[in-house]
């Protein structure tokens, strides 16, 4: 119970993009088809969970029983990067035909501050292992499914008829502003 | 030194990492539901931008080519870690009202964007004027963003009361509100820009 | 100088040379700096027991129902009152931490909200809501036009009031107080958390508990109300 209540909290109440700004630069950069949209969100969820594994465990079996605590940014940076490079070779090899659907979108990822944000955030609210993983599974979830929408929104946006400067980025911004409207309607949902 | 100006106001403005290169929207966004906050997430940015163009510029050469982003991000986790400290220890109300976003910074593009595209190939000085235009690009960007939303959210700039805050529209201090906020903000340069 | 090849050995000495040396860098920051850091966590609590308190000597420490009890006293021992470390995980935005300053009657001399993450522009106003209305600084446009747009009136101050005595709920449950503007949930946690505060100082100091005690969670499956 307590899994899906946090599940339901990250996807549509504490949404990563829409409330917590975390991953915008992917939210606007890659959401102007649904397919790669699907893809980038796939490989984000990918990477999410195992970089949110690793740095946990990197936090309590390393930094803190060596009082190193001031380390954790460049730490699990680092770990994200080195994360990052080896899913590719891996999944080159392992498995090309997954490779060729995400591996465009893996070298975007280590820049990609909902990985970084979210391991942080594990560490700060406490959460135990098991915790750790749903948290971090529920909002790869609310990543894809902000961006699916997104997307789908801006896919029809390409043909309305909209002002001359505000076309492009601008109204990109004030369509993911309405969406972020509509998502605080979840608000109050869970406790 | 007529060239480190002209490196200044290219980040200023010609390059400017918010309306122009749109890099770095998360504390952009995130950080912006006061000035004062805007404000000061953009020099906590700018001194990291210029400290890693600086050292990145003096190592480049000591670096081979293909280990060069994580040496990079190495030299910008280290600054980053050191602002964060810093703040803590001597602003600690201003580190918790921009909490995550500090350590964030490391995932900033605009900063590893500017290691890579500027301080990697060009020297010390140039390198310190292209971070101190840029962050000072970030930090324009960010405070008049900040104070768009604070003035219309709760009738005050930098806590200076304009109008009475039960007239605010509060929609604006919060998340839907930053996006909308940028929105127009950018479209307006746009069309500054172009006539 | 030339760039330096992409050979193994100058890749491993170059990526080593550099994580040593600012591993080393932030080591003899965090050196400098824990000190401060620390410092001000503790000032942060100090400062907050100060506020919240009538004027006192000294300070003991103490523990009831789990929660950290500051008790104040006068140079010549006598009780001036207790700050109370107190909690609620009902807030909108999760956990509210607060002091509670009690006299040694038990009245609310002040509160001083130590964490909260509530929404920005409504539940955040709880740092002052629950104070005496004070009078409204006038606004630029007020001033250069002469008029004044009202703020309604409110009973919602805590201080001066006894938690054994008065109902300390908000008023749509039955209450004396009135909740913040379309935050009432946050104001549901933070007087759940200035009742657990009360509980715990009349534990430590054998008084009568509050009895709108345990209404909070009650309360919060009544949320028919939409609000915030």
């Amino acid at each position: 119970m307590e899994y899906i209540l946090m599940f339901i909290a990250a996807v549509f109440v504490n949404n990563i993009v829409l409330s917590q700004f975390l991953g915008i630069c992917p939210f606007l950069g890659v959401s102007k088809k649904v397919s790669t949209a699907l893809g980038m969100s796939g490989a984000v969820a990918f990477v999410l969970v195992l970089a949110t594994i690793v740095t946990y465990l990197a936090n309590s079996c390393i930094l803190v029983p060596f009082g190193l605590e001031y380390l954790r940014t460049i730490t699990f940076i680092l770990i994200i990067a080195a994360l990052v490079q080896m899913v590719e070779i891996v999944l080159k090899k392992a498995s090309p035909s997954l490779y060729q659907a995400l591996g465009v979108f893996l070298p975007l990822i280590t820049t990609n501050c909902c990985i970084l944000g979210v391991a942080i955030l594990v560490i700060q609210k406490d959460f135990n292992l098991p915790q750790s993983v749903v948290f971090a599974f529920s909002n790869a979830i609310g990543f894809g499914f902000a961006l699916v929408l997104f997307a789908g929104l801006r896919e029809q946006l390409d043909f309305s008829e909209t002002p001359k400067a505000m076309r492009g980025m601008p109204i990109a911004l004030v369509t993911a502003g309405i969406l972020a409207m509509a998502f605080m309607g979840f608000q109050g949902l869970v406790k | 030194m007529n060239n480190n100006l002209k490196i200044l106001v290219n980040g200023l403005i010609k390059e400017n990492p918010t309306f122009v290169l749109m890099l770095g929207m998360c504390p952009t966004l995130g950080t912006t539901s006061s000035a004062i906050n805007g404000m000061s997430m953009g020099l906590a940015t700018t001194f990291v931008l210029i400290c890693s163009n600086l050292v990145i510029s003096l190592i480049k050469n000591l670096v081979p080519d293909k280990v060069r982003i994580p040496a990079y991000i190495v030299v910008i986790a280290a600054f980053v870690t050191m602002v964060e400290m810093l703040m803590q220890a001597y602003v600690p109300a201003l580190y918790a009202s921009l909490g995550l976003f500090i350590p964030l910074i490391v995932v900033n593009c605009i900063v590893l964007g500017r290691a890579e595209s500027f301080a990697a190939k060009n020297g010390a000085i140039p390198s310190i004027f292209d971070g101190l235009g840029i962050g000072l690009g970030f930090t324009v960007a960010l405070t008049l963003l900040g104070s768009i939303r604070e003035l219309l959210g709760t009738g005050k700039i930098f806590d200076f009361a304009i109008y009475p805050e039960n007239c605010g529209m509060l929609l604006f201090v919060l998340a839907p509100g930053a996006f909308i906020a940028l929105g127009f903000l950018i479209a307006l340069v746009n069309k500054l820009r172009k006539s | 100088m030339a760039k330096l090849e992409s050979s193994m050995k100058n890749m491993l000495l170059s990526l080593t040379a550099i994580a040593l040396i600012a591993a080393g860098l932030m080591a003899a920051l965090y050196n400098v700096t824990s000190e401060p850091i620390q410092k001000s966590k503790e000032q942060k609590s100090v400062d907050a027991i100060k506020a919240v308190l009538p004027a006192f000597d000294k300070i003991e420490n103490d523990t009831a129902n789990g929660l950290n009890i500051y008790k104040a006293y006068k140079a010549d021992g006598q009780f001036v009152g207790a700050a109370v470390e107190s909690m609620s995980k009902n807030g909108f935005g999760g956990e509210i931490k607060v002091m509670v300053g009690f006299d040694a009657q038990g009245a609310i001399t002040e509160y001083s909200v130590l964490d909260q993450k509530e929404t920005p522009g409504l539940g955040t106003k709880m740092v002052t809501w629950f104070r005496p209305q004070t009078e409204k600084k006038k606004s630029l446009i007020e001033s250069i036009f002469g008029f004044e747009v009202k703020t309604p009136e409110k009973q919602s101050s805590i201080i001066g009031k006894n938690p054994a005595t008065a109902k300390m709920t908000v008023s749509k449950d039955g209450g004396e107080i009135d909740a913040i503007t379309a935050s009432t949930i946050s104001s549901r946690a933070f007087l759940e958390s200035v009742r657990t505060a009360y509980n715990a100082y009349a534990a430590a100091n054998n008084q009568k508990p509050t009895d709108a005690n345990s209404g909070a969670t009650q309360e919060a499956k009544e949320g028919e109300n939409n609000e915030q």
